[in-house]
C-alpha cells in the first residue's frame, strides 16, 4: 500500500510539477537524506531530546504536552519525564523567555519557534527534516565566530553546538576549486561521547519527533486518503455507467 | 421501451445505487466539518481540573475559582449559615437534591464532602445568569424580612439558599450545579476531578 | 401525490419555481456533442461552493490579528496552525480551501481554454464572455487578498510586492498603495481589510457575476465542439434537433467528472497538500516578518504568467518608468482577453473548421503562456528576461494580430448539423 502511495505521489508530481523537478536539478549544499521513522519509540526518543535539549531555547507553541500521547506517551509519563514544574499537561510547548529578551540576548535573532521547522525547510535540495538532519550533524570548529561553532549548511549560524559533547568537536577542511567554488569536508578531531552511528541515530530520532511536531495529523491523513480514494473509484464507476444508462438513447 | 417511460429498471437501479452511495459520501465529507463545530483541543485543554487553595478563607467567606471558563465558588459556611440549612427547607423545591445535578458525595443537606466548604459552579440554572450572594440575614439583604442568607439571581430574582438549594416557585427548575471534587489536602481542593 | 402537486401549484403562483427548472434545466437544450472541455464548467461552479462552505468554517476559528502573541507569533498566523492541529476536522478543512484555491484556477483556465478551442466568445455570446473575463478579475482579487491571510512570509511580502504595483500610477500611485494597505507597511489594517474584502465583499460580487454568466448563458444557449447554433434546425415542437434537455443527460454526464475531479482533488489533498510548495509555499510556513524578505520570492503559480509579463517590460516610455508600464502591460494582459469576440474575424467559430493559422497562432499562445508561468518561479536572469519578452510580445501578438490572421485564414466549412468525434 505505501508503495502505491509513494507511486501515485511520483505520478502526480510528474504531472502537476514538472516544473519542480527542473528546479530541483540546480546544484546547491547536498543534503543527507534523513532516515525518518514513525515507530512510536523512536519517536518518544526524539520528543524526550527535544524537550530536554530544544525547548531551553526554543519555543514550540503550537503544540501541546498532551498531544504527545498521539505518539504513545501517557499523561502520567509526560508529566513525570517531560512537564516543566510551572506547567500543565494542557499547555503548549512555550518557553520562560520573552521574545524581546531573546532578540537582546542572541544578537538581533530571537530563536524561531520549532513546530513548523520541517516545514519551513523544504526546498529544492531536499526536504525539510533532511535539512534538520544534515544541519545538526554539520556543526564545526571556526575561532573567527563569536560562539565558536559555524555550520556547513547554515553558514553563520546564530545557534552553537548544543550536542558537541555527544557528537565531539569537528573542524573543516575548506577546499577552493579554480572555478570559484569551495567544498567543505568535516573531520571529526575530538571524539565525543556517541559513536558517529549513535550520534547519527540520535539526531535522526530526534528530527522523526520534529517532523511529526510539524504536521502530526500527517500519518493519519495519508490512511484516511486511501480509503477516499477507494470510495471515489466505486462512486466513479457508478456514476458512469448511469451516465451511459442514460445516454444510450442519445447515441 | 416506450419512449414516455423514462426510467427503465437499470436506470432506476443505477440512480438508486449512485445516489446511496454518493449520499453516504457527502455525509462522511460532512463529519470533519460538525466536528470542527465541537470544543478544540485548546478548549479541552482550558477545561482541565482547576486547583483551589482555601487556607487563607475565612468562615463565612466566598471565593470564586475559574473552571471550563465558568466561575465556581467555594463558600466557607460558618456555624450560623450551617444553622439554617435545616430551617429553609420546607421552603425549597428540590430540598434533597433528588433533580438536581451533583456528584453522590454531595448529594447532603450541605450539598458538599465537608460542610464547612460549599463548591458550586455559579450559574443560574435557569438561563446562566450568574447570581448574587446575599448573606445577610432579613432586610439588610434587600430581599425580604426574613431571609436566612443565599443567593439571588440577577436576571429573574430566583432565590437560593446557603447549600445552593433553590426555593419553591422560581424561575430556577433546580438547585446550582455542584461540580465533581475532591480535597488534594485540606485546604487544597482540585475542581473537575473526582477521586478516582 | 395531489398534495405534492397543491403545494408546487400554490409555490408557482407566488415563485417561478416550475418554469425557472424548466428554463434551466429540464427543458434547457444543450448540444448533444459536448466533450471532455466541457465539464469545466460546472467544476468551477463545484469549486466556487467548496470554497465558500470551507471559507465559512474557517472564519469561525481564523482571527485577522497581525499582533505577536506570547511566543512571538502574529496571531493570525498561529490561529491557522491552531485550525491545523486543534480544530477537530480542521486540518481537513483548511487543506480543502487551500487545495480549492488552486483547483478553481486549474479549472477555469480550462475552461477558458475551451473557449478559445470552440469559439464560444463570438456572437451571440459576447456578454456571457465578458462576464467570464469579469469572474476571472474577481477571482484573481479574491487569491491575492486570500493568501494574506495566513500571514506567512510569503503572504507578508507578496501583498507588499503586489501593492507597490499601483504605486507606480503617476500622480495618485503612491497615495494610491497607502489607502490600499491603510498603513505606510503591509500592516494589521491591511490584513484586516483584506479579510473583510475576502469573506464579504469579494465572494458577494462573484456571485452576481456567476449568476449573470449563467443566465445570459442560458439566454443565448451554449456553444460545442462543432461551434454551429443548434437552434437553427428545430423539430416540429421548436426543440432544437441537436439539442438534449440539460437534466437529466447533463447533470448524469457532469456527475462522473466531478467525480473524476474529485479523485484529482483529493489524492492532492490527503497525499501532497502542500503540492510541491507550490499549492501552499514553504517560505509560508514561516511567520510573516517585516524586517526579513526571504531570499526568493515569487507570487502563487496561478499569477506567474502575468507578473512575468510585469517583470518583462524593462524600458522607460514617455518619461514614465518601465514600473508602470509592466503594470500596464500585466493589466492589459488580462483585459485584452475580454475583446475576443470583436478580435475573431473568422468566418467559423471552432478550430475543427479553423485553418492552419489559427491553429498555429493558438499553440504559440498556449506555449507562450506556460513559458510564461514557469518563468514567473524563477528569479529573474537577463536570459530569462529576454525570453519573457518573446513570450509577452507573442502573448499580445496572439490577440492583436487575430483580425488579420483570422480573416486570411483558410478555414474548413461548417457542418450542417453538429458531429461526434
Amino acid at each position: 500500500m505505501k508503495n502505491l502511495i509513494v507511486h501515485a505521489k511520483r505520478l502526480l508530481t510528474a504531472v502537476l510539477f514538472a516544473p519542480a523537478l527542473v528546479f530541483a536539478a540546480a546544484a546547491g549544499v547536498p543534503l543527507d537524506k534523513a532516515p525518518l521513522s514513525t515507530d512510536f519509540e523512536r519517536l518518544k526518543r526524539g520528543a524526550t531530546t527535544f524537550v530536554a535539549e530544544c525547548l531551553a531555547c526554543h519555543s514550540a507553541s503550537f503544540m501541546r504536552y498532551n498531544k504527545l500521547t498521539e505518539i504513545g506517551f501517557t499523561e502520567d509519563e509526560i508529566k513525570e519525564k517531560l512537564l516543566p514544574p510551572d506547567k500543565k499537561v494542557g499547555d503548549l510547548m512555550t518557553i520562560a523567555m520573552r521574545p524581546q529578551d531573546a532578540k537582546k540576548w542572541f544578537g538581533g535573532v530571537a530563536p524561531p519557534d520549532l513546530t513548523l521547522v520541517t516545514r519551513q525547510r523544504n526546498s529544492e535540495f531536499g526536504s525539510g527534516a533532511d535539512w534538520v538532519y544534515t544541519y545538526l550533524r554539520s556543526f564545526y570548529r571556526d575561532p573567527s565566530r563569536p560562539n565558536g561553532w559555524n555550520n556547513v549548511v547554515f553558514p553563520g549560524a546564530g545557534m552553537p553546538h548544543v550536542f558537541w559533547e555527544l557528537q565531539g568537536e569537528q573542524t573543516a577542511k575548506i577546499t577552493q576549486h579554480p572555478d570559484g567554488a569551495q567544498s567543505i569536508e568535516l573531520v571529526l578531531a575530538k571524539p565525543g561521547t556517541m559513536s558517529a552511528q549513535e550520534y547519527d541515530k540520535m539526531v535522526a530520532d530526534l528530527v522523526s519527533f520534529m517532523q511529526w511536531m510539524g504536521e502530526p495529523i500527517a500519518e493519519k491523513r495519508k490512511s484516511i486518503g486511501i480509503w477516499v480514494m477507494l470510495y471515489l473509484a466505486v462512486f466513479f464507476a457508478l456514476a458512469y455507467a448511469l451516465k451511459k444508462a442514460y445516454w444510450k438513447d442519445v447515441h | 421501451m416506450s419512449k414516455d417511460q423514462t426510467l427503465d429498471d437499470n436506470r432506476r437501479q443505477l440512480l438508486i445505487a449512485t445516489s446511496v452511495v454518493g449520499g453516504a459520501g457527502v455525509v462522511a465529507a460532512a463529519a470533519p466539518f460538525v466536528a470542527s463545530l465541537t470544543p478544540s483541543d485548546r478548549a479541552k485543554a482550558a477545561g482541565a481540573p482547576a486547583e483551589a487553595d482555601v487556607s487563607k478563607l475565612a468562615p463565612g467567606e466566598m471565593m470564586t475559582v475559574e473552571w471550563r471558563g465558568q466561575p465556581v465558588w467555594i463558600l466557607r459556611r460558618n456555624e450560623a449559615m450551617l444553622a439554617t440549612l435545616e430551617e429553609v427547607e420546607p421552603l425549597l423545591a428540590d430540598p434533597n437534591s433528588e433533580k438536581s445535578i451533583q456528584p453522590p458525595y454531595a448529594k447532603n443537606r450541605h450539598r458538599s464532602i465537608k460542610p464547612e466548604y460549599l463548591v458550586v459552579v455559579g450559574i443560574c440554572t435557569h438561563l446562566g445568569c450568574s447570581p448574587t450572594p446575599k448573606f445577610a440575614k432579613g432586610d439588610a439583604s434587600g430581599i425580604s424580612k426574613d431571609w436566612l442568607g443565599g443567593y439571588l439571581c440577577p436576571c429573574h430574582g430566583s432565590q437560593f439558599d446557603l447549600a445552593a438549594r433553590v426555593f419553591k416557585s422560581q424561575p430556577a427548575p433546580t438547585n446550582l450545579t455542584v461540580p465533581p471534587h475532591q480535597y488534594l489536602t485540606d485546604t487544597k481542593i482540585l475542581i473537575g476531578e473526582d477521586k478516582a | 401525490m395531489t398534495a405534492k402537486k397543491g403545494l408546487l401549484h400554490w409555490i408557482d403562483e407566488r415563485f417561478p419555481l416550475t418554469s425557472t427548472i424548466r428554463e434551466h434545466l429540464t427543458e434547457y437544450y444543450a448540444p448533444k456533442n459536448f466533450n471532455f472541455w466541457y465539464y469545466f464548467g460546472s467544476l468551477a461552479l463545484l469549486v466556487l461552493v467548496i470554497q465558500i462552505v470551507t471559507g465559512i468554517f474557517l472564519v469561525m476559528h481564523y482571527k485577522p490579528d497581525a499582533s505577536l502573541n506570547a511566543s512571538g507569533i502574529p496571531v493570525a498566523f498561529a490561529s491557522v496552525e491552531y485550525i491545523m492541529r486543534e480544530v477537530s476536522g480542521g486540518w481537513f478543512i483548511r487543506y480543502m480551501h487551500s487545495t480549492g484555491a488552486s483547483a478553481f484556477f486549474i479549472v477555469v483556465y480550462l475552461h477558458m481554454f475551451r473557449g478559445l478551442l470552440y469559439g464560444s466568445y463570438r456572437k451571440p455570446r459576447e456578454l456571457v464572455w465578458i462576464f467570464g473575463v469579469l469572474i476571472f478579475l474577481a477571482l484573481m482579487a479574491e487569491a491575492f487578498m486570500g493568501y494574506l491571510l495566513p500571514w506567512g512570509q510569503m503572504s507578508y511580502w507578496g501583498a507588499q510586492v503586489i501593492i507597490n504595483l499601483f504605486s507606480a500610477i503617476p500622480v495618485i500611485g503612491p497615495d494610491l498603495s497607502t489607502v490600499i494597505r491603510g498603513d505606510f507597511v503591509v500592516s494589521d489594517a491591511t490584513l484586516n481589510r483584506f479579510f473583510s474584502l475576502h469573506v464579504i465583499a469579494v465572494p458577494l460580487v462573484l456571485l452576481l457575476l456567476v449568476a449573470a454568466h449563467i443566465i445570459a448563458l442560458h439566454e443565448v444557449g451554449s456553444n460545442n465542439p462543432d461551434g454551429i447554433e443548434i437552434k437553427k434546425k428545430k423539430d416540429a415542437n421548436g426543440r432544437p434537433l441537436d439539442g438534449i434537455p440539460f437534466h437529466p443527460y447533463y447533470t448524469v454526464k457532469d456527475i462522473v467528472g466531478v467525480a473524476g475531479f474529485l479523485i484529482v482533488f483529493f489524492a492532492v489533498l490527503f497525499f501532497m497538500p502542500e503540492g510541491g510548495g507550490y499549492f501552499l509555499e514553504y517560505n509560508n510556513f514561516i511567520p510573516a516578518d517585516p524586517m526579513v524578505t526571504p531570499p526568493h520570492i515569487a507570487p502563487v503559480w496561478y499569477f506567474t504568467p502575468f507578473y512575468s509579463i510585469l517583470r518583462a517590460v524593462t524600458y522607460p516610455l514617455f518619461g514614465i518608468d518601465a514600473k508602470f508600464w509592466g503594470v500596464v502591460a500585466m493589466g492589459a494582459a488580462v483585459i485584452i482577453i475580454a475583446f475576443l469576440p470583436w478580435l475573431d474575424r473568422s468566418p467559423v467559430k471552432s478550430i475543427r473548421y479553423k485553418g492552419p493559422i489559427y491553429k498555429t497562432a493558438l499553440t504559440i499562445f498556449v506555449i507562450s503562456f506556460f513559458i510564461l508561468g514557469y518563468l514567473g518561479v524563477l528569479p529573474p536572469t537577463p536570459g530569462r528576461t529576454l525570453v519573457s519578452q518573446i513570450c509577452s510580445v507573442l502573448y499580445f501578438a496572439f490577440f492583436l494580430l487575430m483580425p488579420w490572421y483570422s480573416k486570411i485564414d483558410p478555414c474548413k466549412p461548417e457542418p450542417e448539423r453538429v458531429t461526434w468525434k
